[in-house]
């Protein structure tokens, strides 16, 4: 493709003629002869077989445009340009450097070329991505400019571009010139346009609402009035307060009377369902042709439209809502129709919680439709369902759903454990009365082979452990069978919640029947299958369990010791100090039980001496530093002087084993508690600290040291290392004390228990009992459930509701994003359209800029278009000269933005003449008689009213 | 409104795409292909709606068709009324094949400006203009009549098919 290069005006002179020649043709056949988009979509299907060959095709394709669209003739310009838009739509090529060229075809007067140039330049241009957008200005101005009688083929195409890449000044400068448009033959089109131009320039709205308005009238063309309508429907939806529509609350009313085409009906039905909020008069009013629609119309869309207009806005009208109940089982009916009945369930969930009875009635469908093919109809179901759940009925539904997902496939079971985990973890578990049954259910629920909602179930189990104290023994039965199971340590989505069983096991010791089983589990041979973090979990938990064993072991001696004394209780008492209540009450319960031998503490101690060895020269530092603190524990046990003589009562005699005790005791006696979500911000910040302060210099310091003090490796055992460099084994008093001084110092983030179950008084206790479960043997039948109600029943009593620890406000409950940005654009629309439709003609400034004549032609449009929908019109005789400044009739909030903008509440009478003026002004007259009823006196009618002279 | 219209076939291949809300290339690719991906996860005889959050943002659902080779898609939002974007998906594909005589997917292919004329009569910046598809017809025959009438060279001459013959 490289040539000689010949000089460029040599070259053109010998091509001069209409031949597709450029500077660096290569070849004489491409220059003789251009390839059309037929020629360009034969030459890329041929190629299609392999992704390669096809690049190559574009990529050459590509090449010959470059060339080709430089091209002087307009014939040849178009057909590159239309071959580069077709590879730029069906390739994703970018074609944002064509955009000139594109704008190069627009002023050609063959018409195909300015089609082509705008569906390439609608394709592909957009304010943000093309800066060349402004220089389209005058030649769209010039194919928009009226032509009577016959509008110019270049209108539609010069509206598209308009509609889909208008920036907000190309929006501002062509909007008068769309009003000529807005009355002619291509409305529905100008209509289009005309919403993209008040969505990217509020501005534009004084200029265009005006003929939007009047087409809705019963005169306009019907493509028009549907037009108009889905443009209304499109404004109100997106506006954050549709209040400026209300106004036209009575055109719609007259078209959902009227109108004969589903296509306005729907979009009118949506415009009231928006409105009715706002107005409490007009669910009154639209009641009735609903209910008219709802049992008459053939069209499904229509009636599943009046259907959610009638759960949404007249929900409270028990008659209507049957209606639409018994339109919505003919929904759920139609077998042959997945569409209908998917729709069904949704307006079955749209229904609040005061109508449980039409989705009891239900039941049977939304139960079977958990089976259907359809993911979206189980989904939709599964989320009736799960709406339905209440304090009575959640146990038997969640067991049912849980043994369901278990023979379900596996994005739908993890659907399932998705919704039950949500649901029953919804606002601190709320639903949840029976605890025990409930953490057996997560068990349950990590036993599902495709669970992949491991971060979930962890999470509620730790937190659970945290809240609920009574959960505690079956929080450690569930945890001791996950994790005696070695089958789920395979599983990378399980490792989470055995990690959390570990940790339960680890902290609620005291729960666990048996020790040394738990142990066993917690060192077996496959758990090197965990990753390092769980592992060191795992490891940290054995720690708690040989520190809680040994610790039960002295206690037992003695307190056998002591009960020969008398006065027993007060020896014991003091020597626990430091234990919390419970724990003391644990260990008397020990002590009554069952008693620890020696031989089987022992035997516990070797079998983790044992076990954990290796691991302390293992790779992963968590686990190394576990392991280690856990043999430098067993190392001091054993060091203690009595320990290998069985003579047991020995023991209590070395003072030393009691400091250990008492350390260790120290050490893990605090129980952790949930932390707020606020927490952080309760803390105050210590005078003369900076938050934000650089740290930087914080490394130059850093750098002078060696080795920063490790202070949270307790119990080391390095000394013993032969590689090990650092410091000695510090004394094990330091270390523990240390921790102790850790949680005293972040007391405030591990907020004591005791304090929190003082808080937790406000929160009810649930007086509601538990329902006796009747357990369903054959659960696997989901259909069963059909036997069941959703109704809350009175249930008969069996325990009461374990006390759960809940924080503050805040807890749990996450806050809602805004989007504010949007939010002021749309305020600044229906700002706009406030102000047109309620007669505020104080326009936007930037509208202000435009040229004077034009101004005020707009200007007496606005003011008479104000007046006649709005005003009430008394007699008019004066005739002011002023710009009309807004309708009499509004004393609202806008009243206020009004005096302020006029500076002085004394201008009354002048706003009275101009109002007169203009209703004398007014062309449409005749067509609202109704609205010149209305003469209260304007200081006293208020927004409200207007409406109300419109409707009733 | 509706946000977006895709026709693509049952490969994934995009065979019409209109963004009634600007995207870059990249991004349509991404949506397009995101579409099929769930598109052809489907199932027939199931319901031809879908929750389209996670792909088109919050609020959007996509309704689609399959047709032979092809899938129809349209993507909107809450202004539109679920069962009636269904119905105007039958009335653009009872459009074409009134348009092409028994259309199939290589009338789509090799059709590419007037499967946009023929769009634009019916949906026009996100809104709903016309739902006959006779007066579609009308309308796009209208315009392919000015466009010959205004030039009388044919579009195409320099072609290689054009001048050979085929």
């Amino acid at each position: 493709r490289s040539e000689a290069p010949i000089p460029d005006p040599f070259w053109a002179s010998l091509s001069s003629s209409s031949m597709a020649a450029t500077s660096s043709s290569p070849s004489l056949v491409d220059t003789l002869f251009q390839r059309s988009l037929d020629d360009l979509i034969r030459a890329l299907r041929s190629s299609s077989s392999s992704s390669v060959l096809e690049a190559a095709a574009i990529a050459r394709a590509l090449d010959e445009i470059r060339r080709e669209i430089r091209s002087p003739d307009l014939d040849t310009k178009a057909v590159a340009l239309q071959k580069l838009t077709y590879l730029a739509s069906l390739h994703h090529l970018d074609m944002s450097w064509a955009a000139f060229h594109a704008l190069e075809l627009l002023p050609s007067p063959s018409l195909p070329h300015p089609r082509v140039a705008y569906l390439a330049a609608s394709l592909s241009f957009h304010p943000s991505s093309t800066d060349l957008l402004p220089l389209a200005t005058h030649q769209l101005r010039k194919h928009l400019a009226p032509s009577p009688p016959t509008p110019p083929p270049s209108w539609p195409p010069a509206l598209h571009l308009l509609a889909l890449a208008s920036s907000a000044d190309l929006a501002c400068h062509l909007a008068s010139d769309l009003l000529p448009i807005l009355s002619g033959p291509l409305r529905p089109k100008a209509i289009a346009t005309a919403l993209r131009a008040f969505a990217v320039c509020p501005d534009a709205a004084p200029v265009l609402f005006k003929p939007l308005v009047d087409c809705l009238s019963l005169s306009s063309e019907p493509r028009a009035v549907s037009a108009a309508v889905s443009a209304f429907c499109e404004l109100a939806l997106a506006a954050p307060d549709p209040s400026p529509y209300l106004p036209l609350a009575p055109e719609f009313y007259r078209l959902l009377v009227d109108s004969r085409n589903n296509w306005v009906l729907i979009k009118v039905l949506k415009i009231f369902a928006r409105l009715a909020p706002l107005e409490p008069r007009l669910a009154v009013r639209i009641h009735d042709p609903v209910c008219q629609l709802l049992r008459r119309s053939p069209a499904k869309s229509l009636v599943f439209e009046c259907i959610r207009t009638v759960l949404s806005s007249l929900s409270d009208d028990d008659a209507a809502v049957r209606l639409a109940v018994d339109k919505i089982k003919e929904f759920l009916a139609s077998d042959d129709d997945p569409n209908l009945r998917y729709l069904g369930l949704q307006a079955l969930a749209m229904l609040g919680p005061a109508y449980l009875w039409a989705v009891e009635e239900s039941r049977e469908v939304v139960i079977q439709s958990l089976n259907d093919t359809d993911t979206n109809i189980r989904h939709e179901a599964l989320c009736l369902i799960m709406g339905m759940l209440c304090e009575s009925n959640v146990v038997e539904i969640c067991n049912l759903l849980i043994q369901y997902a278990m023979k379900s496939d596996p994005d739908f079971a993890n659907e399932i454990l998705d919704a039950v985990l949500a649901t029953c973890g919804r606002n601190v578990y709320e639903l949840i009365v029976d605890f025990d049954w409930y953490v057996s259910l997560l068990g349950e629920m990590a036993r599902n082979p495709h669970c992949a909602k491991g971060d979930e179930i962890e999470r509620q189990l730790v937190d659970i452990g945290l809240r609920v104290r009574d959960a505690r023994p079956e929080l450690v039965l569930v945890a001791r069978d996950l994790l005696i199971d070695p089958a789920p340590l395979g599983n990378p989505f399980l490792c989470r919640v055995l990690s959390a069983a570990a940790w339960v096991s680890g902290e609620y010791v005291e729960s666990s029947r048996n020790l040394l089983e738990l142990v066993e589990a917690l060192l077996q041979p496959r758990t090197n299958l965990l990753s390092s973090l769980v592992r060191a979990v795992y490891i940290q938990a054995v720690f708690k369990v040989v520190t809680f064993s040994f610790i039960s072991f002295i206690k037992q001696i003695q307190a056998f010791d002591t009960k020969s004394s008398a006065d027993r209780n007060a020896a014991f008492e003091s020597e626990n100090g430091v234990a919390t209540a419970d724990k003391a009450v644990i260990f008397d319960s020990i002590d009554n039980n069952e008693t620890i031998k020696h031989e089987s503490v022992s035997h516990l101690l070797d079998f983790v001496e044992t076990t954990v060895g290796p691991l302390s020269e293992c790779d992963d530092v968590e686990i190394q530093e576990r392991a280690r603190n856990v043999l430098g524990l067993i190392h001091i046990i054993r060091e203690t002087r009595y320990w290998d003589i069985v003579a047991e009562h020995g023991l209590t005699r070395d003072k030393k084993i009691s400091e250990i005790v008492e350390l260790m005791e120290a050490a893990f006696s605090e129980e952790l508690g949930p932390v707020s979500t606020n927490a952080q911000k309760r803390d105050t910040v210590p005078e003369g600290l900076i938050l934000n302060e650089n740290l930087s210099d914080l490394a130059e310091i850093l750098g002078d040291i060696d080795v920063t003090p490790c202070t949270s490796i307790l119990f080391s055992l390095r000394c013993h290392h032969p590689t090990e460099t650092k410091e000695d084994s510090a004394p094990v008093i330091e270390p523990s004390s240390l921790l102790a001084e850790h949680r005293k110092r972040h007391g405030l983030y591990y907020l004591p228990t005791e304090k929190d179950e003082v808080e937790s008084n406000d929160y009810p206790l649930a007086s509601d009992r538990l329902l006796a479960v009747s357990h369903v043997d054959d659960a696997k039948d989901i259909v069963k459930l059909t036997a069941q109600s959703f109704i809350p029943r009175k249930a008969k009593p069996t325990k009461p509701r374990p006390v759960v620890i809940r924080l503050d406000e805040g807890d749990g409950v996450s806050s809602s994003g805004l989007t504010m940005v949007k939010e002021f654009k749309d305020d600044l629309l229906s700002g706009a359209i406030r102000n047109v439709l309620l007669g505020n003609e104080s326009k936007p400034s930037s509208s202000r800029d435009m040229s004077s004549d034009r101004t005020s032609r707009r200007g007496e449009n606005d003011a008479s278009n104000n007046n006649d929908l709005f005003s009430q019109p008394k007699e008019s005789n004066a005739l002011d000269g002023r710009e009309h400044r807004k309708s009499s009739s509004r004393k609202s909030r806008h009243h206020t933005r009004h005096k302020e903008k006029n500076g002085s509440p004394g201008n009354e009478d002048i706003e009275e003449t101009s109002h007169r003026h203009s209703t004398r002004s007014s062309r449409h007259q005749g067509r609202h008689k109704h609205r010149q009823r209305g003469d209260a006196p304007p200081d006293v009618v208020s927004q409200e009213p207007v409406i109300q002279d419109f409707l009733l | 409104m509706i946000r977006a219209v895709i026709v693509m076939n049952t490969q994934g291949k995009p065979r019409l795409l209109k963004f009634y809300e600007f995207q870059p290339p990249e991004k349509q690719q991404e949506l397009t292909r995101s579409v099929f991906a769930v598109l052809s996860g489907r199932p027939d005889n199931v319901s031809n709606f879908v929750e389209a959050d996670a792909i088109f943002g919050p609020g959007t659902r996509l309704v689609y068709k399959h047709l032979a080779t092809l899938y129809f898609v349209f993507v909107f939002d809450s202004c539109e009324n679920e069962l009636a974007m269904l119905d105007l998906i039958q009335v653009l594909v009872e459009t074409l094949d009134r348009c092409f005589k028994n259309v199939c997917e290589l009338d789509i292919v090799f059709n590419f400006n007037k499967m946009h004329t023929i769009l634009d009569e019916i949906i026009f910046g996100g809104q709903v203009l016309e739902t006959s598809s006779e007066r579609v017809l009308k309308a796009v025959e209208e315009i392919s009549r000015l466009e010959k009438s205004s030039s009388s060279v044919s579009f195409v001459p320099k072609s290689v098919s054009g001048r050979f013959g085929r």
